[in-house]
């Protein structure tokens, strides 16, 4: 307990009243419907709705549907690669855009980086499925890249604003220190201010990540054949039947990131 | 001179960072948006797509409409009507998000540096699962079959269940159980940089915690509090997945109405007019927000 | 970086193996969610080594909206009704004639000429339905063949209605309830469906898909809806019955289409053929719970269907069926504007 809370202090000059309950409530409350749906995922009767007695059969079928495991990995592999490509190219922009005095076409870059927060995902779903069709025609070429292309896209603003943030916090002392030392501007970026931005850039990552595997109405209208993801196999069952083989995708990817936490909290364990 | 050379370096070079990003931007984001322009300068077709025929009328139609049975010219009400249901709702959504995120960001920012990980990916992991079953969860709990409601009758505090699926509230609950991640991260990576130093500085001049609060912390951390608001306020907008499943669907929202245009109402015009209206509001709304408190940040200092 | 860079470089590859052209053997399906049995596709790719994949879409218009601008690369779509009409005016459609096929005497007579494609020169029959009114007896047990249940319901009911929020289905309803023509342009007939719209609504508790989870549940009592749910909700629950308007309700058809820009025309051809054999049209009915248009498939479906009332129309009622036409965009502009004030 102690080694995950902290030690407390009698006076802790960071405490703030109220503050750790809001926060645990804040989880409890993220987490009580999750927690049921896993329970659902185990649960013997076919609807949603009604508790029948434990069974592993969801997760069985699951893993006989290919249609839902081949959309699920189709998923986890364009929203790694979205959050990638998106987390790079907006680390970029942000130390393009940030603490610097103005300078023309600034107000511009934002704008646009922005942009795609801000128009309903239908209206950029239907550009792209014009723009892109059309390229699609004239190129011959259908691959997964225009995917990768609209998602990493939209999760640019996502990276972006938390990376942003965080720079903005920090001052140029260091890095204005390294320079009188002689240290290359590469040098200066990747032994001061990468390591101070991290916390940032990994917001930004894991925000991306999951803004991509949820992303419904631009993939739809984007997608050719073959291109399932799994939100758009949700969509595509909404007017039909939910069935629970989704809670036992859910619990799965659930499982997935608890893993790749673990995993990480590891690897991090032993630089310390 | 020198100074001049080294500022044009420096600002070519701020543009060269920021090229990868507008690239992506404009071939999958800002450019195709230049057709939706297009589009709502056209007429639709009659099956849906439109026709190159030049009209006024998808952008007449965002603001007047024609009554269907006397034929009186009005401001478009019912536009106006869904757009104000949706501001509101972002508008909540964002204090409601900003109320419990805040401390939560505060609590991860405030651990051992070895765990702060560990409780950013805690925040995230639900958010793993997919929205529509993330959604559907939180109507396990609040429907009058659910959680909540057997909970309270088994406790015998109420008899019959209490309604909470399909009203205002629900759509709150879910509101903010989707964007609550979308706050406390970027409010996380401002404050997590803290210098605490002046946190202890302000109470050794025998400052109140709410001063310190109110007076030290809350500017430091503002950047990362205009990335939080943005961030929830913006997207939250667009959204209709949530306030249907739990709130109902009877009342349409601002990305519904769009939906409508490019689906049964087969007005594509329309929809791209209605689109473009949003984005203008939704950008002027946005500098003027930037500014303001990048004129706080510099005044302040 | 030099992570980013090893993921950059695994990126690439990934993205170049998936960008491939459709080889030789392949078929792509673009259907409704949840509409196609694994099965069926099995079946198919064992019996003429064709490797198929299916792609959902949710809606008619999403489906003609991606399949006429181009680069989709489907091979064949599955519309109801009144969209058959419109891929087939638009030109996007193959004229495969499957009244030619090996297996057309197996269609229906009721289904082989419908008004919407004579002759069955394009498309082949999936699965047809009905929308009607799903009712919850234990809340409501007087007569549940009326649309007056939705429209001006009794005090059981007030408050706990859904309804399908398809907005040319609701307006055909209504439309039908006051005794209008489907797609008219009739201002009285529609001045009184507005006024009859707007004011059940205050009635109604929801307007949202989902029939199936929710209703055994108790979340609403009654519904107008598809009846391939209602069947599903009743199976559930065995007191939600399905009821079949007498002022006139819907019926619907999705057909199998070959696509005239499709890449695997003859693997095409070979699955509409494929699908209007008994056997397996019965597998496509018993995925989705929903009739065929093909005689003696129902040896092959689950016997429940024989003697459903959802699937099998009363006799009493099959007149009242109407099926929706594609309106013209005069109409279809007056039923949004009526649909935007009521859900606004």
């Amino acid at each position: 307990m102690t080694a995950l809370f902290g030690k407390r202090k009698k006076f802790s000059l960071r405490h703030q009243p109220g503050f750790t309950s809001i926060a645990m409530a804040c989880f409890v409350l993220l987490y009580a419907p999750i927690i049921i749906l896993v329970i659902y995922s185990f649960n013997e009767g076919r609807y949603i709705a009604v508790w029948e007695g434990f069974s592993l059969q969801w997760y069985i079928a699951a893993w006989n549907n290919e249609a839902v495991i081949d959309a699920t990995l189709r998923s986890l592999l364009l929203a790694f690669l979205a959050a990638l490509i998106s987390t790079v190219v907006a680390t970029m922009a942000a130390i393009g855009t940030t603490r610097t005095s103005p300078y023309r076409g600034l107000t511009s870059i934002h704008t646009l980086i922005n942009q795609p927060l801000i128009v309903p995902e239908i209206v950029t779903g239907v550009a792209l499925l014009i723009v892109f069709a059309a390229v699609k025609v004239a190129t011959g070429f259908q691959g997964f890249f225009y995917l990768v292309l609209a998602h990493a896209a939209f999760c640019i603003p996502f990276a972006y604003l938390p990376i942003r943030a965080r720079l903005e916090g920090m001052d140029k002392t260091l890095e204005t220190a390294a320079a009188d030392l002689y240290a290359s501007r590469w040098m200066t970026f990747r032994r001061i201010t990468l390591p101070l931005l991290w916390p940032g850039i990994l917001a930004g990552a894991m925000l991306a990540f999951v803004i991509s595997l949820d992303n419904v109405v631009i993939t739809e209208f984007v997608k050719s054949a073959g291109q399932e993801t799994l939100p758009t196999y949700m969509l595509g069952q909404l007017r039909r039947v939910i069935t629970p083989e989704i809670n036992a995708i859910s619990t799965v990817l659930l499982l997935i990131s608890l893993l790749v936490v673990s995993l990480y909290f590891i690897v991090t364990r032993k630089r310390t | 001179m020198a100074s001049d050379q080294l500022r044009k370096g420096e600002v070519r070079r701020n543009w060269l960072l920021s090229t990868p990003a507008l690239i992506i931007l404009l071939s999958a984001a800002s450019g195709p948006l230049l057709v939706v322009l297009v589009y709502s300068f056209l007429t639709p077709g009659e099956y849906g797509g439109v026709v190159w025929q030049f009209s006024w009328d998808a952008w007449i139609s965002v603001i007047f409409e024609r009554d269907i049975f006397d034929d009186t010219i009005s401001i478009a009400d019912a536009h106006l009507t869904i757009l104000w249901r949706s501001v509101s709702l972002s508008l909540m959504t964002t204090v409601v998000t900003f109320i419990l995120g805040f401390p939560t960001a505060y609590f991860i920012a405030t651990r051992p540096p070895q765990n702060r990980n560990l409780w950013l990916f805690l925040i995230t992991i639900p958010f793993w699962t997919n929205l529509l079953i993330r959604t559907f969860a939180v109507l396990e709990v609040i429907r009058n079959e659910g959680v909540i409601n057997t909970a309270l009758i088994a406790m015998g505090i109420i008899e019959t269940p209490i309604q909470i699926l399909y009203t205002d509230t629900a759509i709150m609950i879910g509101m903010t159980y989707v964007y609550l991640p979308l706050m406390v991260l970027p409010i996380y990576a401002s404050m997590e940089r803290l210098n605490f130093n002046l946190v202890e500085a302000a109470y050794d001049l025998y400052a109140t915690r709410l001063k310190v609060l109110w007076r030290v912390i809350v500017p430091l951390v503002k950047p990362g509090i205009v990335a939080g608001s943005i961030l929830v306020f913006v997207p939250s907008l667009g959204t209709f997945v949530t306030p249907r499943v739990l709130g109902g669907g009877k009342k349409l929202m601002l990305s519904n109405l769009i939906e409508l245009q490019f689906g049964s109402g087969r007005n594509w015009p329309l929809g791209a007019a209605l689109s473009i209206t949003l984005l203008a509001m939704v950008m002027v709304a946005l500098i003027i927000y930037i500014r303001t408190t990048q004129r706080d940040q510099a005044t302040s200092k | 970086m030099s992570i980013f860079r090893k993921a950059g470089f695994v990126g690439v590859a990934l993205l170049a193996s998936v960008g491939t052209a459709n080889a030789a053997g392949e078929l792509n399906l673009y259907n409704w969610g949840n509409y196609t049995n694994p099965d069926l596709i099995k079946k198919f790719e064992k019996e003429f080594d064709v490797k198929v994949t299916v792609t959902d879409y949710d809606s008619n218009s999403t489906a003609l909206a991606k399949v006429k601008a181009g680069g989709h690369g489907f091979d064949m779509v599955v519309p109801s009704a009144n969209y058959v009409k419109i891929f087939i005016s638009e030109g996007l459609v193959e004229k495969s004639r499957p009244d030619q096929m090996a297996n057309f005497k197996h269609v229906a007579p009721e289904w082989n000429n419908p008004s919407w494609d004579p002759g069955r020169m394009y498309s082949v029959p999936w699965q047809w339905g009905t929308v009607g009114m799903v009712v919850d007896t234990e809340v409501y047990n007087g007569d549940i063949n009326t649309s007056s249940l939705v429209f001006d319901p009794p005090p059981e009911l007030q408050g706990k209605i859904n309804m399908a929020p398809e907005m040319n289905d609701v307006l055909a309803l209504a439309i039908l309830y006051h005794g209008g023509e489907l797609c008219t342009t009739d201002k009285t007939v529609l001045k009184k469906v507005r006024d009859t719209l707007v004011a059940a609504k205050v009635h109604w508790l929801s307007m949202d898909y989902g029939l199936v989870e929710k209703m055994p549940r108790g979340d609403f009592a009654a519904a107008s809806y598809w009846n391939g749910a209602g069947f599903r909700a009743r199976l559930a629950k065995p007191s939600i019955n399905f009821g079949y308007p007498k002022e006139g309700y819907l019926l619907w058809m999705d057909s199998l289409m070959v696509l005239k820009d499709a890449k695997n025309m003859e693997n095409a051809k070979l699955f509409q053929n494929f699908v209007m054999h008994p056997e397996n049209a019965g597998l496509i009915s018993s995925f989705a719970r929903y009739a065929n248009g093909i005689t003696g498939s129902e040896a092959y479906m689950p016997a429940d269907m024989a003697t459903a009332r959802e699937i099998i129309i009363p006799d009493e009622f099959k007149a009242a069926g109407h099926f929706l036409p594609a309106c013209s965009k005069e109409a279809n502009d007056i039923y949004t504007a009526i649909w935007t004030e009521l859900t606004k």
